[in-house]
């Protein structure tokens, strides 16, 4: 636990540190808790554990199945993402049957995905997140911050409508602001749009191994193109009204750019495949994972270090910290060569074998039931703990310096990603260029958010035309047919909405044998892992300052908030870890803010 | 307007003692059961009514409703979040409640000191509160138990065969003959996850139910709402012409009935392919998706293999011109059958579930370390 130490000793001589702990946290997906120490005389968190608190199974509960229903059945890991792991299943199951989905499909599976994006990033941003920024939270916070916003002219407001900052933030007040009404009726359109393609939200029942069974009429096509001409200007509203806040909130607060920062270590899987390039096999893995349409890659220190999804694949290790399982290195590996003939590690998902032992909570010994996914960087040998920024943070930051996408809608430049939305009801057609910030931080990771939202409505246009020129051309082959093998491997890689998603499949017998999904929670929220290294959002987390005007007693602990919101947590991707020391934790009885209206 | 103090003594039959409704009534809706919390999100897709009509009071002739639930809770969350639902544990909440129960309930008695989900801490020891003890403490003080989502009415995808957690629904978990406070029986909308607009339709009319105009929803045997779950996926799929004239899809490139490919449309409650999944758009089979059962007890493991065609299936499509009435009778028993849990739904202090971590095609089945 070095690194603990570390960050013990840089708490500051002479503070005294105060505990803080919330459980749950509100506003996101699933089950999370802080645990802090904060040293209110220096104004800064000085250690933070995380936890969460639920173990369902998956991996365990698959061995035996049927392999086709692994896409059904791990949709059900998540509520708001669970077609992504659809998705990500049907990937990984198309390598193992050795088949392709039909371009038609892979365009319907683009175009459901990109509403998910859409949707997702629309429901948390507005209507989860920005509770964080809004009036009446600030008005509690920092109302010197409200004070300030009353007087400052919001930069972009011929754009969104909205004159001041502090009219922004009552627009976002919940339940009764128009921003936060109306994001909840775009998640509603947009909602609609992925239905249309991919049958239901959120488990959807249309997406298969081979393709969909959705059918291609023009119609449906018609349906969802109007639909996203509809939220155009709410698009890109939203981008100009993001950047007015974000940038008001440093100019409001020098030094927030510290809130939630960490070592730019960043993971991206890619997304949206390119049916004129993928085959499935996992031989050409690295030509088709580059022509992704959002590209993979893992960013060290503002260096691209791979986009090559084999090399992604070969360096993930999953990790035994302080978690309720037992080791598995003794049991018999799975997958001991990759089918190109490189070794597998016993630490790779392919061979891992989950074996659930329940404990007490002990803080000295097993307290958790996360794993640790890390990493391996061959070149310098360390366990890097990658986080996604919350997924389009990520996404953008990777495409962006790999400068490999280009599309008449969306173009990497090599330091930027630039998003063309056409002409829309209220405003004319605009480029919004997303640039590499000099900070991996709480608020650049909610700002890229919204860019992202724009990037998917812009591929989703793309996608349309692909899709409905194939219409036009008489094909209507969305499913390609397929015999499940009695042995064979997959492995499928991913965005979902929040980061990297994996799916490793092993198959024996025409059954499943080994299946492990590693969605982005386990590894943005794991916690120290066996090298003692502290998973990202303790990390993020520990050395925030404090800028809440409040003290020690009416304490809401609003910077911690958005610092591990920023992440879009969402926990039911298996995430389960406590770590603490076991004391009793002051609690804090805040003013119940908001209680009118629950 | 009467309140709701937890005192059994208060207990009475909805029917003939309420003449008078509440004005103000609390949901307080917990996720932390084995799910995904997809019927939180879902709820949220519903515009038939939407959740904002209903917090902000806008439909007429119900009570005003205060709403706590985690995903859209403008707290930053911990204590303050948790201060009703302690509240309502101490059976000091002034309005009567309603307990929503999201997710499967894990068998607790099979684990030793550990726990398989929990809802905050024990002020006082600091320990995991579980799940089961919320449940344990809230049920019997609340007004009316509502059940969203089929993990919760019925165990569903966590309680599939071979998982570790033991996991069942809450009528497994608090008994089928369980009365709430309000002389209720648990309200089950099943689905994976809810219907949208299924669910607020059903959260309102037990609303108006509060309010004192009207009777109690409808449930049948399975505690689910009758005019939502009483026709089959088949009596409503606009693809059922296509199963009459014994024309069937052979993969799912086909618009045709999907029966051969894995579709249980016709033994399934649920109105999904009517009603769309929401806002008319969408659903199952309707659109090329296959039905999986996911609203039924037997979910999922009486439909596995998804994809395959139902034993009967080509029986069924194979008579279907003549024997119509015969149809009808032989899919009343796979009715049946699919309409019962699987019997390792229980809260005995044993795992049942043939649980094998280290399951590997061929082996003996290695004994459970």
């Amino acid at each position: 636990m070095t690194a603990t130490e570390e960050r013990r000793a840089a708490g500051g001589p002479g503070g005294t540190l105060t505990e803080m702990a919330w459980d749950p946290i509100t506003r996101i997906i699933g089950n999370l808790g802080i645990y802090t120490k904060i040293d209110f005389a220096n104004r800064e968190v000085v250690e933070c554990h995380t936890t969460s608190s639920l173990f369902r199974g998956y991996s365990v509960f698959m061995k035996g199945k049927d392999p086709r229903d692994a896409g059904f059945i791990t949709s059900r890991i998540c509520g708001i993402c669970g077609d992504n792991h659809t998705t990500c299943s049907v990937y990984a199951q198309n390598m193992a049957y050795g088949i392709k989905n039909p371009p038609l499909g892979e365009w319907i599976i683009n175009l459901g995905e990109a509403a998910e994006y859409m949707f997702d990033h629309t429901l948390f941003q507005d209507n989860l997140v920005f509770v964080d920024f809004c009036e009446a939270m600030v008005r509690q916070t920092n109302p010197s911050v409200l004070a300030r916003a009353e007087n400052t002219e919001a930069p972009n407001r011929n754009i969104h409508g909205y004159r001041t900052i502090a009219d922004l933030m009552r627009a976002f007040n919940p339940f009764e602001g128009e921003i936060y009404k109306e994001a909840l009726r775009v998640s509603r359109v947009t909602r609609e749009m992925f239905c249309l393609m991919e049958g239901r939200h959120v488990h959807p029942s249309t997406v298969y191994p081979g393709g969909v069974g959705t059918m291609p009429e023009p119609t449906v096509f018609t349906d969802y193109l109007s639909r996203l001409i509809s939220i155009l200007d709410f698009i890109k509203q939203a981008v100009a009204m993001n950047d007015d806040i974000f940038n008001f909130w440093y100019q409001a607060l020098p030094g927030y750019e510290e809130v939630g920062r960490r070592r730019v270590l960043l993971g991206c899987w890619g997304a949206f495949q390119d049916p004129e390039v993928v085959d499935y096999r996992y031989e050409t893995m690295t030509e088709w994972g580059r022509a992704m349409y959002v590209t993979p890659g893992i960013v060290v220190d503002d260096q691209l270090i791979t986009t090559d999804l084999i090399d992604i694949n070969l360096g993930i290790r999953i990790l035994l910290g302080s978690s309720y399982y037992r080791d598995w290195v003794d049991e018999e590996p799975f997958v001991t060569r990759d089918p190109l003939g490189n070794p597998v590690d016993i630490r790779h998902p392919w061979n891992q074998t989950t074996l659930p032992d329940p404990g007490k909570r002990d803080f000295n010994d097993k307290y958790s039931w996360v794993m640790s996914p890390r990493w391996f960087h061959k070149e310098t040998g360390e366990h890097l703990a990658l986080d996604t920024g919350g997924g389009c943070f990520a996404r953008l930051y990777v495409t962006a310096l790999a400068n490999m996408v280009n599309t008449p809608y969306v173009k990497s430049t090599g330091h930027s990603v630039q998003i063309s939305l056409p002409k829309s009801e209220k405003l004319p057609e605009m480029t919004f260029e997303w640039r590499i910030p000099p900070w991996s931080n709480a608020i650049e990771r909610d700002r890229s958010r919204a860019y992202f939202i724009a990037y998917a409505a812009a591929m989703a246009l793309y996608f349309l035309e692909r899709a409905m020129e194939r219409v036009r051309g008489g094909d209507m082959k969305v499913f390609t047919n397929f015999e499940v093998p009695d042995e064979a491997i997959g492995c499928g890689f991913h965005e979902a909405v929040r980061g990297v998603l994996s799916h490793h499949l092993v198959i024996r017998d025409g059954k499943i044998a080994n299946y492990h999904p590693y969605p982005p929670t386990p590894w943005n929220g794991s916690p120290r892992d066996s090298f003692g290294t502290p998973g990202p959002y303790e990390d993020a987390i520990q050395n925030t300052p404090i800028f809440e005007e409040n003290g020690p007693d009416d304490f809401k602990g609003i910077d911690i908030m958005r610092a591990v919101r920023s992440f879009d947590p969402c926990l039911p991707c298996g995430v389960h870890m406590y770590v603490g020391g076991g004391r009793t934790l002051k609690k804090i009885h805040s003013p119940m803010f908001g209680a009118s209206h629950g | 307007m009467r309140r709701g103090t937890g005192n059994t003594d208060t207990r009475s039959s909805a029917e003939t003692s309420r003449t008078t409704g509440f004005d103000e009534i609390t949901i307080l809706w917990i996720s932390e059961g084995m799910s995904c919390d997809g019927d939180s999100v879902a709820m949220t897709a519903s515009d038939r009514p939407s959740i904002e009509d209903i917090v902000l009071g806008l439909v007429p002739g119900l009570p005003k409703v205060n709403l706590y639930n985690k995903v859209l809770s403008p707290t930053v969350g911990g204590e303050e979040f948790l201060a009703p639902y302690r509240m309502a544990a101490r059976g000091e909440m002034a309005e009567p409640f309603i307990l929503v129960i999201e997710g499967s309930i894990p068998n607790e008695k099979i684990n030793g000191d550990g726990y398989w989900s929990s809802f905050g801490n024990d002020e006082i020891t600091g320990e995991p509160l579980t799940l089961n003890w919320w449940i344990d403490h809230l049920a019997p003080k609340a007004w009316a138990v509502m059940a969203v989502g089929t993990c919760a009415t019925y165990g569903g995808i966590h309680a599939m065969a071979g998982n570790p957690t033991g996991c069942m629904g809450l009528a497994d978990y608090l008994g089928w003959d369980f009365r709430s406070w309000g002389g209720l029986p648990i309200i089950n909308v099943p689905g994976c996850p809810i219907q949208p607009e299924n669910f607020m339709e059903t959260l309102t009319w037990v609303l108006y139910h509060a309010a004192g105009s009207a009777p109690p929803p409808p449930l049948d045997s399975m505690l689910r709402p009758q005019w939502l779950f009483g026709k089959t996926v088949h009596e409503g799929c606009d693809r059922g012409s296509y199963f009459e004239q014994g024309d069937f899809a052979q993969d799912y490139n086909s618009p045709k009935c999907q029966v051969k490919i894995g579709c249980w449309g016709p033994v399934v409650n649920c109105n999904v392919p009517k009603r769309g999944w929401m806002g008319g758009i969408g659903g199952c089979p309707n659109v090329g998706g296959i039905c999986i059962g996911c609203t039924m007890p037997g979910f999922p493991d009486k439909f596995m293999p998804f994809m395959d065609a139902p034993p009967g299936s080509s029986l069924s499509s194979m008579l279907i011109k003549p024997y119509g009435v015969f149809i009808r009778r032989m899919r009343g028993f796979t009715n049946v059958t699919t309409n019962k849990e699987p019997k390792w739904h229980h809260n005995r202090p044993i795992l049942t579930s043939g649980y094998d971590p280290r399951w590997r095609p061929g082996v003996t089945p290695a004994q459970v370390r």
